[in-house]
């Protein structure tokens, strides 16, 4: 990046930092609560495009977001566990979860479409025990965050002031995206990518293709979690179907591609338009036409795939930089042996 | 018959052939040979429309087929036995030779064509039921050849027919397209197996490095050094 | 303790469902066999298929067996669409792409169907008894779906190893170019293969329909388990997925009786981890 990008860069920064501050009118909560999504559903996705730029397609992350939020949310109802804790515990539990899956696919070289089919099938699982547990989940009517009642702020995670979750949000993001850029440069990015080119090839060269993999996939998975434990908290509840089961895998998925899934800032770009968006049409239709955002959405990935597969972001940034769009060449699946 | 003219073929930025033309008559049975990698598979795939040639025409019996998808120009009368036989592994013998009997025309005449295939290769009609990638590379190429055979062609081309298999396998094979062309198909054979092809074609053709570098009567071919050269370099 | 009467009730039940799973599970794997891409939104053609019976029989007053063979009909031509539209564009993209495209298509379908029929559930009221066998209540209609889906897959069996178009189908899965000598056109073989694809998919959302509510989400529930299936009997072989079809309906029937609904799912599920530890190639992977 040049020195022009880095000012810039800072800049945008400072000036998202100071949003919480500035007297943005009577609609100011509203603004900082879609700020808020927006930050929190794009870290998810920089976790998501961890996986995604390696050819490792997870369609069901929803999994993820699912246990980190159940986890923390009724360690807290029922144990009265402060998050802080629930939520270290919460991501444990899915970074194992992840690893009971990807173990098989990666040992037995699962990936593609194959692999995408079993995450799928994990994430809706997940959805549907959610709901068949429904006496202490609540099943498909969701479970909401018990108040603290007296207890301070900072031990239960719940403020009343929307701008504490402005900068736990604004910090998460870039947690991520630190993350997303120490996994660029490091040895990892280049092992997962010869994996991606030919998997036989890298482990004979001494690539440990199976730990490369679920690292990853665990790495991923944690993240995740961790981003769906911060949803539930801010929005003091959760439902199955809000954080888990497909379609929410699927938008994590759309925000990410629409974005540019190879490059840092992609996912937030995608994040940022698909939530500006939704939340435009909400506005403009009200609650006439349920279902016209995520038809547009679905149009709209299917164009992307077949048009602009390096997303709005990444298209921009090449055609700027005028390079080959990094790793785009990746993902090779290899068909299940059969 | 066949006419190849100034043909120019290759792959993305690699051209394995240069100006290359050659004609085989009608009844004929030429041969194309050289050494590996001159372009001899390219040439014939860019006959049987697998490739399209970059330049150049390629004309069978009055129609222009240069560009033409492979599915029409077999419809044309071309067969192409490929390199490597490229049976389907999973389908029977029976269901590989009605495969090759797939076109509207050829199918009319199923039965016919596969007691003449059955009487040519008493073999196949034994192993009828049995998975193309099951059989001996022999046999795989009988079937290949008898599949061929089913879309009723009036040119065959062999691509590397002798490829793989083992020396007396070699012999039988070439006894085989003597057999073929016996039967009165015109035949265009690749060839790495110098010696052998020569004592079964009229003509033949040397190519090397994607040009044409001799031709003649394969009687007057077998005399030149490369023919001896390549017989003690095999 | 549950009476071994409710359990042998479940099981032919088990097999009832597994008919029709068996059916789901073949269509998606003729596609992926032979395009070597996976129809994500395939059980959302379905759910499609199920809303043209229904408005079929509803609005337009068709009989029950006429409204089948139109979403048939509707099923075969959708698979086409589907195919020229979406798939052909993206044949050579790496496989996230494709999974994406197809993905996303989910995403229009069940978004289009919440637009324009809402999120109501509809099914097509259907007066058919239920039949007593030693105990075991068996409901016709499900007997019917099971006769009817086996009906189908015979008729497909046919196809692909008779005449020579479904052994052309066979053939371009396993050399493409090699076909293409033999005069058949590949792209043509695709076309008839996502239209049989569709197919089957409106035979299985005539059987379905009759057994089930319609709802924009449908394929949220039964698309998962179809995956899992084609997963457990080996992507692309039909004749794994047909077993596991009915492996998994019996989990899913048992367990559901013994347990409840949703945890006959989870156990299916817990089952389907383990044998992908177990043969991650699918129980019946081919060796080599």
């Amino acid at each position: 990046m040049t020195t022009t990008f880095r000012v810039l860069g800072l800049l945008a920064l400072v000036a998202m930092a100071l949003v919480p501050v500035l007297p943005l009118g009577p609609a100011q909560e509203y603004i900082w609560h879609v700020v808020i999504q927006i930050f929190l559903w794009s870290f998810v996705g920089n976790a998501w495009s961890l996986m995604g730029r390696f050819g490792l397609v997870s369609l069901g992350h929803g999994a993820f977001l699912g246990v980190g939020a159940y986890a923390t949310v009724l360690l807290w109802n029922f144990y009265g566990m402060t998050p802080w804790l629930g939520v270290v515990l919460a991501v444990l539990l899915t970074v194992a979860l992840a690893l009971v899956v990807a173990y098989p696919c990666s040992r037995f070289q699962v990936v593609g479409h194959y692999f995408a089919l079993v995450t799928l099938a994990v994430g809706e699982v997940v959805r549907l025990w959610i709901v068949a547990e429904r006496d202490w989940t609540g099943g498909s009517l969701g479970v909401s965050l018990k108040t603290g009642g007296t207890a301070s702020g900072l031990w239960t995670l719940q403020f009343a002031d929307k701008r504490v979750f402005y900068y736990v949000g604004m910090a998460a993001w870039l947690f991520g995206l630190w993350v997303w850029w120490r996994v660029d440069r490091s040895m990892a990015r280049s092992a997962m990518e010869a994996i991606g080119e030919d998997e036989t090839a890298a482990a004979s060269v001494g690539i440990r293709v199976t730990r490369f993999k679920m690292g990853i996939t665990a790495l991923s998975a944690a993240l995740t979690a961790l981003g769906g434990a911060l949803l539930a908290l801010y929005l003091a509840y959760t439902n199955p179907d809000t954080l888990s089961g497909i379609g929410v895998s699927l938008r994590i998925v759309f925000a990410v591609v629409l974005g540019g899934m190879y490059s840092l800032l992609g996912p937030f770009v995608g994040t940022a338009l698909t939530i500006a968006l939704s939340e435009y049409l909400r506005i403009y239709f009200g609650i006439k036409l349920i279902g016209i955002a995520e038809t547009i959405y679905g149009l709209l990935l299917i164009i992307f795939i077949i048009f602009l597969p390096a997303g709005i972001y990444g298209s921009i940034r090449d055609a700027l930089f005028r390079r080959r769009p990094a790793g785009s060449s990746g993902g090779v699946g290899v068909r299940a042996p059969s | 018959m066949l006419e190849v003219s100034q043909v120019t073929a290759g792959y993305g930025a690699f051209t394995a052939l240069w100006d290359v033309s050659l004609r085989v008559n009608s009844g004929e049975a030429v041969a194309v040979v050289g050494p590996n990698g001159a372009g001899k598979t390219t040439l014939l795939r860019a006959i049987s429309g697998l490739i399209a040639p970059r330049a150049g025409r390629v004309t069978f019996e009055g129609a222009e087929l240069a560009g033409h998808p492979a599915y029409d120009i077999v419809a044309h009368g071309i067969a192409h036995v490929p390199e490597g036989r490229r049976l389907f592994p999973q389908l029977t013998v029976a269901e590989n030779l009605k495969m090759g009997a797939f076109l509207p025309a050829a199918r009319g005449h199923f039965h016919e064509s596969l007691e003449r295939v059955y009487t040519l290769f008493p073999v196949l009609a034994e192993r009828s039921a049995q998975r193309a990638g099951s059989l001996s590379g022999g046999e795989q190429q009988m079937l290949a050849v008898g599949r061929a055979l089913m879309s009723r062609p009036k040119l065959i081309l062999f691509d590397e027919p002798s490829m793989g298999l083992a020396p007396v396998m070699v012999l039988r094979l070439f006894d085989l397209i003597r057999r073929v062309r016996e039967e009165g198909y015109t035949i265009l054979v690749v060839e790495q197996n110098v010696r052998q092809v020569l004592k079964l074609v009229d003509r033949a053709y040397l190519l090397e490095v994607g040009r044409i570098k001799m031709e003649g009567r394969a009687a007057d071919l077998a005399e030149q050094d490369f023919v001896r050269k390549a017989y003690v370099g095999f | 303790m549950i009476e071994p009467i409710f359990i042998l009730e479940a099981v032919v039940n088990g097999i009832l469902l597994g008919g029709v799973l068996a059916l789901l599970a073949l269509g998606l794997n003729l596609i992926f066999g032979v395009i070597d891409i996976v129809w994500i939104a395939y059980v959302d053609l379905v759910a499609l298929c199920m809303y043209a019976v229904y408005f079929l029989v509803t609005l337009y007053g068709w009989p029950l067996w006429l409204a089948g063979l139109g979403a048939i009909g509707v099923g075969a031509g959708l698979g086409v669409l589907v195919h020229l539209l979406i798939i052909t564009p993206i044949l050579s993209s790496p496989p996230i792409n494709q999974l994406l495209a197809t993905g996303g298509l989910l995403f229009f379908i069940q978004s289009v169907a919440t637009l324009l029929w809402s999120t109501d559930h509809r099914s097509v009221r259907v007066s058919l008894p239920t039949i007593e066998v030693g105990g075991i209540f068996i409901s016709f209609s499900r007997l019917l779906a099971f006769g009817l889906s086996i009906l189908a897959m015979i008729a497909l069996y046919l196809f692909l190893k008779r005449t020579y178009t479904g052994t052309a189908i066979r053939a371009v899965s396993q050399d493409r170019e090699a076909i293409a000598l033999m005069g058949a056109r590949p792209q043509r073989l695709y076309i008839v293969t996502s239209a049989v694809g569709g197919a089957m998919a409106g035979v299985a959302g005539a059987l379905l329909i009759i057994q089930y509510a319609v709802h924009p989400y449908f394929g949220g529930a039964f698309g998962p388990l179809t995956f899992m299936i084609c997963v457990l009997g080996g992507l692309g072989n039909m004749v794994g997925a047909f077993f596991a079809a009915f492996i998994m309906a019996q989990v899913i029937s048992v367990g559901g009786v013994m347990v409840s609904t949703e945890m006959g799912y989870v156990i299916a599920f817990v089952i389907f981890i383990v044998l992908m530890f177990v043969r991650p190639g699918g129980i019946f992977a081919k060796r080599g």
